[in-house]
Formats: C-alpha cells, sequence, structure tokens
C-alpha cells in the first residue's frame, strides 16, 4: 500500500502523519483500520528498561611511548574491561564489577558501581581514570599506564549491545519462604509482589510481531542519538508460542543495537544496581514502525490488554530451568498495580519505566514530524517462525 | 505531637484492646498503617499517635507496662527525583502505600505513610531512596 521510499518523502515536506503507539491504541477503538492505515504513515514505540547485554567498544589513541592493552589487564575507574582486543581497543560491558567488589561475599551484594555507572558517567562528560597494565613488546614497550579521560579525548566510542528490546518478558513471583535477590528486583517470600519488565503496548518488538519492518540496518533514537539495528539479539526465538494476534506468549525476538556513544544522553543511558545480582545499564530506545498496509496498522494497535506475559516463580523454576509458567497476565492488569495470582491479591513494579517509554516514544515522533530523522529499508530481515531458529540451552558434559 | 511507632504484641495480648484503651484514656488520635498476625500469632503493629506530649508518653510507658515491645521510628527516608526513573519497582515492595504511581506514571513518594522498612533502597535500580540516618 506505502513503500518506505514514499513515506519518506512525506518526512522531508514535514508532511507525515506519525502517532506514538499509544495514541493509535486509542485512535483504533474508534476508527477504521483501513482509513487508518492510508492515513497514517508512521508510529514510534519507546522503551526504557535494564538492559544487561549491553557496552562499548573504545578506542583510546596511542600513548606517546606506545602499550598494548591487548592481553593485558585494562580498568575503567576501577572497573574491569575486556582486554582481548588490539593495542588500544577494548569492549567495556555493564555487568563488569571492580576486582576488589564483595559481590555476593556480603549477601545480598550492593553493587553499587560497575560498567553501567562508568558509561552512564562517561557519557555525562566525566573524567573517568584509565589504567592499564602490559607486558610490554617491542613495539609496544611501556607496560604501566595511568591516566584521565573524558568522551571527547578518545577516539571511537561505539554503543554495541548484543541484546536489547526483549519482545515480551516473564513476570517474576517468589513462591519460596525466604526474599530473593534477582535481575528482576528484589521478590519477597510467598508472593509479596510481582515485578515485570517491558512497557506493554508501547514496547517496539510487541507492535510489530513478526519484525515485518524491523531488520538489519533500521535506524533508531538509541539512549538520545541515532542507532541502528545491528543484528538479530542473542538468545533470538522466533519460534515461541504465539497469541492469535501475533504477539509471543513467552520472551521471544531481540535486537542487537548500535551507536556513537558521543551523540548519546545520560538521560537515557543510565547506571543501575541490582541488589544481591549486580549492576546493568538501563537503555533507552525508540524504533519507528512504517505503516506499510492494513496488517501493520493492526499490530501496531494492539493494546495492553492482548498482550500477555508469563507469571514464572523465580525461587525454583527459573534458576532451574524447567520451564513452568503460573499463569498468564496482561499489560493492562500488570500496569494497574495489583495482579491475582493462584487466589491472591499481589502488588506489581516494573523495572522498565513507562513514564521514560512515552517520553522516548514522544521524541522520536517529533524527529520525523520535523523532517530530521528519514527512515530506513532493513537491508536484509531477521529469521522469523518459520525459519527454525531458535535459542538452545547450553551443552553441559 | 504526632509520632510513629512499630509495636510487637507477644501471642498472649494479641486479643487484648489495648489500643482502644490509651486512645480513649489518654485522649489520642490515631492511624493504624500496618498490622498482621505472623503464623505463630505474634502481632506487628505500625501506627501514627497524636495528641499532648505529656498523655502520649505517659501511653507509650503503659503499653511497654502491658508487655508490647514498642519502638518509635526515627529514620528518615527520602526520595531523591533525579535519580528515580520512574520505573516503579519500590512500589511492589513498599508495605504502606508510601510510594505510589501517579495518573501520568511518575512515581510519588508520601513520606507521611513511609515506615522506614527501607526496602525500597535496597530495591532501587538507581538510588534515588536514601535515608538520611
Amino acid at each position: 500500500m506505502k513503500t518506505i521510499k514514499e513515506i519518506n518523502e512525506k518526512i522531508k515536506k514535514g508532511e507525515a502523519v506519525v502517532l506514538t503507539a499509544d495514541e493509535i491504541v486509542e485512535l483504533k477503538k474508534t476508527s477504521n483500520t483501513k482509513k487508518l492505515a492510508e492515513e497514517i504513515d508512521v508510529v514510534t514505540t519507546g522503551t526504557f528498561g535494564p538492559m544487561c547485554s549491553s557496552g562499548v567498544f573504545l578506542n583510546f589513541g596511542h600513548s606517546k611511548q606506545k602499550i598494548k592493552i591487548g592481553g593485558g589487564k585494562v580498568y575503567l575507574n576501577g572497573v574491569v574491561a575486556y582486554s582481548g582486543l588490539a593495542a588500544v581497543d577494548v569492549y567495556f560491558g555493564a555487568t563488569s564489577l571492580p576486582e576488589n567488589d564483595p559481590r555476593n561475599t556480603e549477601y545480598p551484594g550492593e553493587f553499587k558501581y560497575g560498567g553501567g555507572h562508568v558509561i552512564e558517567e562517561l557519557v555525562s562528560g566525566k573524567e573517568i581514570e584509565l589504567e592499564i597494565f602490559a607486558y610490554g613488546t617491542d613495539c609496544y614497550p611501556k607496560k604501566y599506564l595511568k591516566t584521565k579521560i573524558t568522551i571527547n579525548d578518545i577516539n571511537e566510542a561505539i554503543l554495541f549491545n548484543p541484546r536489547n528490546c526483549y519482545q515480551n518478558y516473564n513476570v517474576a513471583v517468589n513462591l519460596s519462604d525466604k526474599t530473593i535477590y534477582t535481575y528482576m528486583g528484589i521478590l519477597k517470600p510467598r508472593l509479596g509482589n510481582a515485578n515485570y519488565c517491558s512497557a506493554g503496548q508501547l514496547s517496539p518488538l510487541l507492535k510489530d510481531p513478526y519484525l515485518k519492518t524491523i531488520g538489519f540496518g533500521t535506524k533508531i533514537f538509541l539512549a538520545g542519538g541515532i542507532g541502528y539495528v545491528g543484528w538479530w539479539g542473542t538468545q533470538y526465538n522466533p519460534g515461541v508460542k504465539r497469541r492469535e494476534n501475533g504477539v509471543p506468549m513467552t520472551p521471544g525476538a531481540t535486537l542487537a543495537l548500535i551507536g556513537d556513544l558521543k551523540q548519546m544522553k545520560s538521560e537515557f543511558l543510565k547506571g543501575a544496581s541490582l541488589t544481591g545480582y549486580g549492576t546493568s545499564l538501563i537503555v533507552g530506545v525508540g524504533i519507528p514502525i512504517p505503516i506499510l498496509d492494513e496488517k501493520i496498522l493492526e499490530w501496531v494497535s494492539i493494546p495492553d490488554e492482548e498482550i500477555f506475559a508469563p507469571i514464572v516463580d523465580y525461587s525454583y523454576d527459573y534458576p532451574n530451568s524447567t520451564g513452568k509458567v503460573i499463569d498468564f497476565v496482561n499489560y493492562k492488569q500488570l500496569k494497574s498495580g495489583k495482579i491475582k495470582i493462584m487466589g491472591k491479591d499481589v502488588p506489581t513494579g516494573s523495572l522498565s519505566s513507562y513514564k521514560k517509554a512515552k517520553e522516548i516514544a514522544e521524541i522520536l515522533k517529533n524527529w520525523l514530524k520535523s523532517g530530521e530523522f528519514l527512515l530506513t529499508e532493513p537491508v536484509f530481515y531477521f529469521p522469523g517462525p518459520e525459519s527454525g531458529y531458535k535459542f538452545k540451552p547450553m551443552k553441559e558434559v | 505531637m504526632e509520632k510513629k511507632f512499630v509495636m510487637h504484641f507477644p501471642p498472649v495480648l494479641v486479643d487484648k484492646p489495648i489500643i482502644s484503651t490509651i486512645v480513649r484514656k489518654y485522649d489520642l488520635e490515631f492511624n493504624i498503617l500496618k498490622a498482621f498476625v505472623s503464623p505463630e500469632e505474634e502481632g506487628t503493629l505500625v501506627i501514627e499517635l497524636k495528641g499532648e506530649e505529656e498523655n502520649l508518653n505517659k501511653a507509650i510507658e503503659e503499653v511497654k507496662n502491658k508487655g508490647v515491645s514498642i519502638q518509635p521510628i526515627e529514620s528518615d527516608i527520602k526520595m531523591v527525583k533525579e535519580r528515580c526513573t520512574d520505573c516503579s519497582v519500590c512500589i511492589g515492595l513498599c508495605p504502606t502505600g508510601a510510594l505510589y504511581m501517579s495518573e501520568n506514571y511518575e512515581v510519588k513518594f508520601e513520606p507521611e505513610k513511609c515506615i522506614a522498612c527501607g526496602l525500597c533502597i535496597k530495591g532501587c535500580p538507581t538510588k534515588a531512596m536514601v535515608t538520611t540516618i
């Protein structure tokens, strides 16, 4: 019905009709699908939640007397970075910790400061201490270096997150008699609370359940700057069971994202400490969905009450991979603050900020309306349910 | 004078009208913030009492003498809004509804309802909840 090229022409002229996913959900309740699909050009989505599989590639440039980080040890504000690359390239992940962090030896560990926090400080322009221990070679003789850098002093700073934007996620509860500390937050005993982590009807991959518009090279809002979808994400699982509307019943697709850290803003990239679990990075992502036909319009209009998430026990079933699901609950119920599980009223909490997700969808909408953000046609599309591609468990011998 | 207390009632006292007695006798206003009885039948009550200082002190003394353990809530928990991302993970943890979601999905804190249990401090991923003690 419409092509991305045609939509881009309208964006350039400042004539594109753009709505957020929240707005289309409301509008669809009273309007005709065919008419809406003709009138609306793009729907924007947003999400803002902790995504542990996030990190940055950094290149520091060479010191006067050269030093080779590769094979040595390297720290940013005392937090360990990965040194298995070339002389002055590192990868630095959100969950990395200082070597002397007590971790869970003082249970539950506080995990006050880790990779996610350093990344937030780097983005906000703060000075970061860089310390390098090298073994020295003829061409890279220096063996030790300590200096201070800011994001403006270094060469490339690239956010590359192997897995973000989970399409749907578990609602975590605790059926045991003691409090547990998980990546889904603190879970009080005997169904004391239920934690979820999705923006529901605003979440990118729930609005394009078969990834018909999102693929390699899709241009996105990434933490306040421009980013791209750089591959399908790790643990990508398109073959999971779906409801009639196409939405996966359990965690399904994921995305690998890439973008220039220097364009990003710390308000959309925040370090996180999860008591008893570790550190993480909260990442703001917004993905535009072009309304190419009526089917896509129907998908972007799926409301919270038609998106269901599985309730999983994190005291036994999750750690032991039993695959057991207690029940399913929809995002309207989750966002109401209370759900019923096994006959009990349980208060809910979300790790993902709906307010920030709305803000991101709104910013992306304004970028599109002002003509400064054009859509990209994916270079290729990711494997679908028919491909047989699935997320396998680890082989243990 | 207005003060919050946590009271622990041993099983033998759980069915006694202790609070209503002191409230009448010492002319106090009360607001029960949280109350439960454990499987071992020990009662816990988080209560706010308001009245003349002298009367309040006498009431506390009387409660103590009856065998109830009583601790005033002194610590002060605060929300540092600049660090809050409005995620709401604290809301499910808060036992008294002191943390709640506003209509525009903003996390709000009502210190009057807070019993300083500290769960929100441990549970906040961005350390937006802090104690001043």
